[in-house]
């Protein structure tokens, strides 16, 4: 009975303390309802409304036919038109669309030819998921008017992958895997920074002595910047040894993109940091934001299936904006010039992140 | 503020939330003395040399610390104290060294003078030995040696020592204040918060803090001579009788068992303190010998925190 009874008093003891710390009972509840949500809704592999721009080159009365199917179809949703395919070539390797569908000047007689593709579709091919919607657009059918053609003999309509023509996932994954584990490791290095000097009782003495917060704040997150492009080295180096992963545009820009990238990171660590008060609350929130970093950034699953409210989420975490950086620079030879939005919101994420962080840490010796 | 003062504080208060840590605290602390805070835990010890460094924000109150207005300055003060806690606050993962190193960096001591004085600073505090050991694998005086010396590394003016005795042995505690002597010695004011008695009693001046109020100050003869009781000593063959026998007159403001001896406390105004207690003592039939004694700080310290009500019988 004495045993039952000191059974009891440690467990009263546990829930009240956890009851008072306010940020890990809210992560009891919190987390596996905001997972549940993530998975939920964003492991879907219907992807639909994928971007599409479309070059209609023939304009006759059948193929704005085909392009009215098309876009009923749901599965994707046509952002743009262009002129001609270089156009669509140009959209694709900015990022801006995933699938570009040229419909030929002669459309309307390769379909009554039946022995050539009619419709050439233009894939970003480097995620294999894109890839696999629109190998089932294919099987779309294709009228005169009301009457079905007969069945042809060659598909109408011709897929042509581009950046990953060999379809190897590797060549995906590697740039976004190289966004999750920097965001992983810098995130952890700095989230627990600043809670373990407290925890250890060196706050104290540190914010006695003239150290300003700014000083301290930089101080801690600039070994990490270093620690953080040789790991983007490392990734690099394995991806193009082991997966054969390409480089195809700039080292320089990758680098840019990537020194842009752990400082965001580095600076939402730092955050974290300020607004926790032990290790393991710290560990909590860096897992917090790790787990929609994975499934919401586009890494997991093409950020064209989500839903639009993942979508949102998505755009606001650094990992989403870096992966498309990552893999535009290095599958579609984009020079960063063209992909400046993303770069953009990265450094202005930091800055905004580092100095909240700054404020909250010279508030918080009272 | 009078040039002679190294701290004058007026009304400082703090509250955390509901809490009052501290109230209306006045203190002038005269330089190159040893000024001491006498308290039991929570009464405001740490809070008000935490205000007086400028790492909590008064809630009322102003501060003269060292010339700078506190709050508002802090950050002009900082090169000039040192701070030391309970826990030392050391990087436990670093050597000694690196420790003595870090410190001279942060406070940027002149780049060519480090090295001599960190050499300087390990055989002051007998730290050589260790020089190349990790502060967290060092014993309990071992550490906190090696605290002085970060907090003195840049020659503050005005050293702040939050129970910097608490967690060592007598022995280390000894050196420790003899290191305080000389730095005294040499013009460094120095705030001392402790709990003990024997601690108190080498400062220069005191103040005692009981919930976060100063009940008492000044040197510890003073106290000592103002405590508006009269000590007596009584030493009786049972102890525990005697002191129940005593505890039920309505004069006796306090009776604390030592060993044989009983330490008695009667409020001044009752003019035959001896007559009172004997006569006690031989209502209940215990035998005793009964004498005035001198104040002691540990007297003073169970006058001036008691309550009210025990202080006026």
């Amino acid at each position: 009975m004495k045993s039952l009874s000191r059974l009891g008093a440690i467990i009263k003891k546990e829930v009240r303390q956890l009851a008072r710390d306010r940020l890990t009972f809210g992560m009891v509840f919190g987390l596996p309802i905001i997972q549940i949500l993530l998975f939920g809704y964003a492991i879907n592999t219907d992807v639909r409304h994928l971007r599409t721009a479309i070059a209609n080159q023939a304009g006759t009365h059948l193929s704005q036919q085909f392009e009215s199917e098309l876009r009923a179809s749901q599965v994707v949703k046509v952002i743009a038109s262009a002129d001609t395919p270089g156009e669509l070539e140009n959209l694709l390797r900015r990022g801006k669309i995933s699938l570009g569908i040229v419909i030929p000047a002669d459309f309307d007689r390769r379909v009554a030819d039946n022995n050539r593709a009619a419709i050439h579709i233009l894939v970003d091919g480097s995620d294999p998921t894109i890839l696999s919607v629109a190998n089932q657009l294919r099987s779309m059918p294709i009228r005169f008017d009301s009457a079905e053609v007969q069945p042809h003999k060659q598909d109408l309509i011709e897929i042509r992958p581009y950046y990953n023509p060999e379809r190897r996932t590797p060549v995906n994954i590697v740039p976004g895997l190289m966004g999750v584990i920097l965001m992983m490791t810098m995130m952890l290095f700095t989230a627990v920074a600043i809670v373990r000097e407290r925890e250890r009782g060196n706050l104290e003495l540190l914010i006695n002595t003239p150290v300003s917060s700014a000083e301290l704040m930089i101080g801690k997150v600039t070994p990490y910047i270093a620690i953080g492009l040789f790991q983007l080295a490392i990734i690099l180096g394995v991806g193009q040894l082991l997966f054969d992963v390409p480089i195809r545009g700039s080292v320089v820009d990758l680098y840019i993109a990537g020194s842009a990238f752990i400082a965001a990171n580095l600076s939402l660590g730092l955050l974290i940091s300020t607004a926790t008060h032990t290790q393991f609350q710290a560990m909590q929130l860096t897992v917090f934001i790790l787990m929609p970093s994975i499934l919401l950034s586009g890494f997991m699953f093409p950020f064209d299936g989500m839903p639009v409210v993942a979508q949102y989420i998505g755009e606001a975490l650094p990992t989403t904006h870096f992966i498309r950086l990552s893999r535009g620079i290095m599958l579609r030879e984009a020079p960063i010039a063209e992909l400046w939005p993303d770069l953009l919101f990265l450094l202005v994420f930091t800055l905004l992140t580092m100095t909240v962080a700054a404020m909250r840490f010279s508030k918080r010796l009272d | 503020m009078p040039p002679e003062l190294a701290i004058e504080a007026r009304g400082l208060s703090k509250s955390f939330g509901e809490l009052r840590a501290v109230s209306g605290l006045d203190l002038d602390v005269p330089r190159g003395q040893i000024y001491g805070f006498l308290g039991p835990n929570g009464s405001g010890k740490s809070t008000t040399i935490r205000m007086l460094c400028g790492l909590l924000t008064p809630s009322s109150g102003t501060a003269d610390v060292l010339g700078t207005s506190i709050p508002g300055n802090a950050k002009l003060l900082k090169p000039k104290i040192g701070y030391m806690t309970q826990k030392f606050s050391l990087f436990g993962d670093m050597s000694v060294q690196e420790n003595l190193q870090f410190m001279s960096e942060i406070y940027s001591y002149p780049a060519k003078e480090r090295k001599s004085r960190i050499d300087e600073l390990l055989s002051k505090y007998d730290l050589v030995p260790q020089r190349k050991q990790l502060a967290g694998t060092m014993s309990g005086g071992q550490k906190q040696r090696l605290a002085l010396a970060c907090a003195v590394l840049h020659h503050p003016e005005l050293l702040l020592l939050d129970e910097p005795t608490s967690a060592v042995d007598p022995q280390s505690r000894r050196d420790f204040w003899a290191n305080l002597f000389r730095l005294a010695g040499a013009g460094t004011t120095i705030l001392v918060s402790t709990h003990y008695m024997d601690e108190a009693e080498r400062c220069h001046r005191l103040a005692i803090l009981d919930r976060g109020v100063k009940v008492a100050d000044g040197t510890p003869q003073q106290l000592q001579a103002s405590t508006g009781m009269h000590i007596l000593e009584v030493v009786a063959d049972d102890p525990y009788a005697a002191q129940s026998a005593i505890s039920a007159r309505p004069e006796i403001a306090s009776v604390t068992q030592l060993g044989v001896r009983l330490r008695v406390l009667i409020p001044e105004r009752h003019p035959d303190p001896v007559g009172i207690v004997k006569s006690a003592l031989a209502s209940q039939g215990v035998s005793g010998e009964t004498r005035m004694a001198t104040p002691s700080l540990e007297d003073v310290f169970v006058a001036v925190t008691m309550k009210p009500l025990d202080r006026d019988r």
